[in-house]
């Protein structure tokens, strides 16, 4: 086996970063005449394996255990670290959702090979591959290249392959199987839970102004409301805002905030990290306001300014007033 | 309690970045460090546990050369104890895993019962140090942790998931818990603990070299993909732009 993608489960559905990463290992198979096959685990096996049978690919490997009915880092780790044993798959690819940042570390540590976490390229030399990587709080990119034997473990950005590009075909489902015993789950998981936010739905907003760490204090939040007020848009915020007590949790965009696309995103102060883009890179229109120049939010700003967002935002507030 | 906590020192984020000639490095002469953010939230989570209880240790352990003992006094005087600096000459490991082996060999024979970490550096920025050097070391462990307990000899964790939800879970001792940003208030060092800082250990290890399985080829400035608008003027000027790219081109009514 050459390519082994491994298909998160999303209440019975795949994770849209497992479709992502089916259209990633198509591109591989492509450029380096590689096969590529799926696997699916854990209690919704079966209905993630007739989701990934309709694409081209040549096996979707189906894996159930009562150990693996419901996620734990041991487990899950335990279980693929088994798989690529006795499938010998030399690249092994994963979306890199908040999941994989939890177990697959381990199995990097259990078969000491890399784990090529959050790239967002992938770029061919013969047979060789390297992986781009954002660094420096995505203000520089690397491009790294694994070395030594095969596993080779790769996880890709959200959004960095569409899942629109994964090619359909039929692939044939193959039962596999593990050993596990419950004194390798060192955790045990209650249900998961959604906090009661008291809010902001910000998923259905036209428009939105957002506000960052570059707010400075506090006392500046209703210069930023102000601005929204007269904007007629919703005021929301990245992380450190949120962090800080300034907005409550339920303002926040990002990966683990609300996912937005508004025909507007004015963002006030906010450098662009990651985890605050997968956010909102789907906005219409985006528009920053930040006084750093190297701030990463200029790459996927249409209308950029460098300056002041307090000399700014009050006097904008007052010519839209 | 014996609880070690992974400090990186990164960068600032208003930092200039400007890279040596190879390109496949940043001129460090150049560069503004600091603490990496999550780290601080690693720390007093540490702190807070060891408080607690009222007993045990809080262990600073970094890697880097000789200038990343800035953020090593700067966490011994917020209160940790005593510090380890697994010193590397200049170029430092760019394979997580190298840096957790050497983490690990470190640790073994400390007996840790928790290891605390940042959830990801903001330079590299891998992700996976605590949950390799926990694997390593047999440790249970937990990511993105939002808050912490102990109960007994277990450890109890709120860990985030993504849209919005939390799961707590608990496990045995020891453990390597990454912690996410804002999971708690990190304090700033006092006089006294400034003071005192200069009197506690640092135990200087120098490492083994170790053959990388990924190494950074390049490092380079991202093209931008998207044709962007400078709008540029005075303040007056921006402003009566920006009115006029959303009346006119954006179209808000």
């Amino acid at each position: 086996m050459d390519i082994l993608i491994i298909i998160e489960d999303n209440n019975g559905k795949s994770h849209r970063m497992g479709l992502e990463s089916i259209a990633a290992a198509q591109h591989m198979s492509d450029k380096l005449g590689l096969s590529a096959s799926a696997m699916v685990m854990g209690k919704n096996a079966d209905s993630l394996a007739s989701e990934a049978s309709a694409y081209d690919l040549d096996e979707v490997l189906v894996l159930k255990h009562d150990l693996l009915n419901e996620y734990s880092s041991d487990g899950y780790a335990e279980a693929v670290k088994q798989i690529i044993e006795s499938e010998n798959p030399t690249y092994i690819l994963f979306g890199h959702s908040y999941q994989v940042r939890d177990y697959v570390p381990k199995i990097s540590a259990k078969l000491m090979r890399p784990f090529l976490a959050d790239s967002i390229a992938i770029h061919f030399d013969e047979k060789n591959v390297s992986l781009t990587k954002q660094m420096f709080n995505a203000k520089l990119l690397s491009d790294i290249n694994p070395s030594g034997d095969a596993p080779y473990l790769i996880s890709f950005q959200s959004a960095s392959f569409l899942s629109d590009d994964a090619k359909t075909g039929s692939a044939t489902s193959r039962e596999v199987s593990v050993m596990l015993d419950s004194s390798m789950i060192k955790t045990d998981s209650e249900e998961p839970f959604k906090e009661a936010s008291g809010g902001v739905d910000l998923t259905a907003a036209e428009l939105i102004v957002s506000v960052g760490r570059g707010i400075g204090k506090e006392e500046n939040i209703p210069m930023a409301q102000e601005l929204a007020a007269a904007l007629g848009a919703e005021l929301s915020s990245s992380r450190p805002v949120v962090d800080s007590g300034w907005l409550s949790p339920s303002h926040q965009v990002g990966s683990s905030g609300q996912s937005v696309s508004p025909k507007m995103y004015l963002s006030l102060g906010i450098s662009g990290a990651i985890q605050h883009v997968v956010g909102m890179k789907a906005s219409k229109n985006i528009v920053a306001i930040n006084k750093d120049p190297e701030a990463p939010i200029f790459e996927i700003a249409d209308y950029a300014v460098i300056g002041d967002l307090l000399e700014i935002v009050p006097k904008l507030t007052e010519a839209l007033q | 309690m014996k609880i070690a906590v992974l400090v990186k020192q990164v960068p600032g984020s208003e930092s200039p970045l400007p890279m040596v000639s190879s390109q496949d490095w940043l001129d460090e002469s150049q560069v503004a460090y600091i603490m990496n953010e999550s780290d601080n939230y690693a720390l007093e989570e540490a702190l807070q546990i060891r408080e607690k209880n009222n007993d045990g240790e809080v262990v600073i352990i970094s890697l880097g050369p000789n200038r990343i003992q800035k953020v090593i006094r700067e966490a011994l005087s917020k209160g940790a104890d005593r510090a380890i600096h697994i010193q590397t000459d200049g170029s430092y490991p760019t394979d997580p895993l190298v840096t957790a082996s050497l983490f690990s060999e470190t640790l073994k024979d400390e007996n840790f019962d928790l290891i605390f970490s940042g959830l990801q550096s903001d330079d590299l920025g891998f992700g996976q140090t605590g949950v390799l050097l926990g694997e390593l070391l047999n440790m249970s462990t937990a990511t993105l942790a939002m808050s912490t307990e102990i109960i007994d000899n277990k450890i109890k964790v709120k860990r985030e998931l993504e849209a919005g939800y939390f799961q707590w879970v608990t496990m045995s001792l020891p453990a390597s818990i990454s912690v996410q940003s804002g999971c708690n208030t990190p304090r700033y060092p006092s006089l006294k603990g400034i003071m005192g800082a200069k009197k506690k250990e640092i135990n200087v290890i120098t490492p083994p070299v170790m053959d990388q399985n990924q190494s950074i080829k390049k490092i380079y400035a991202p093209n931008s993909a998207k044709e962007t608008v400078m709008v540029e003027g005075s303040v007056d000027q921006i402003v009566e732009k920006l009115v006029n790219i959303f009346r006119n081109e954006i179209k808000i009514t």
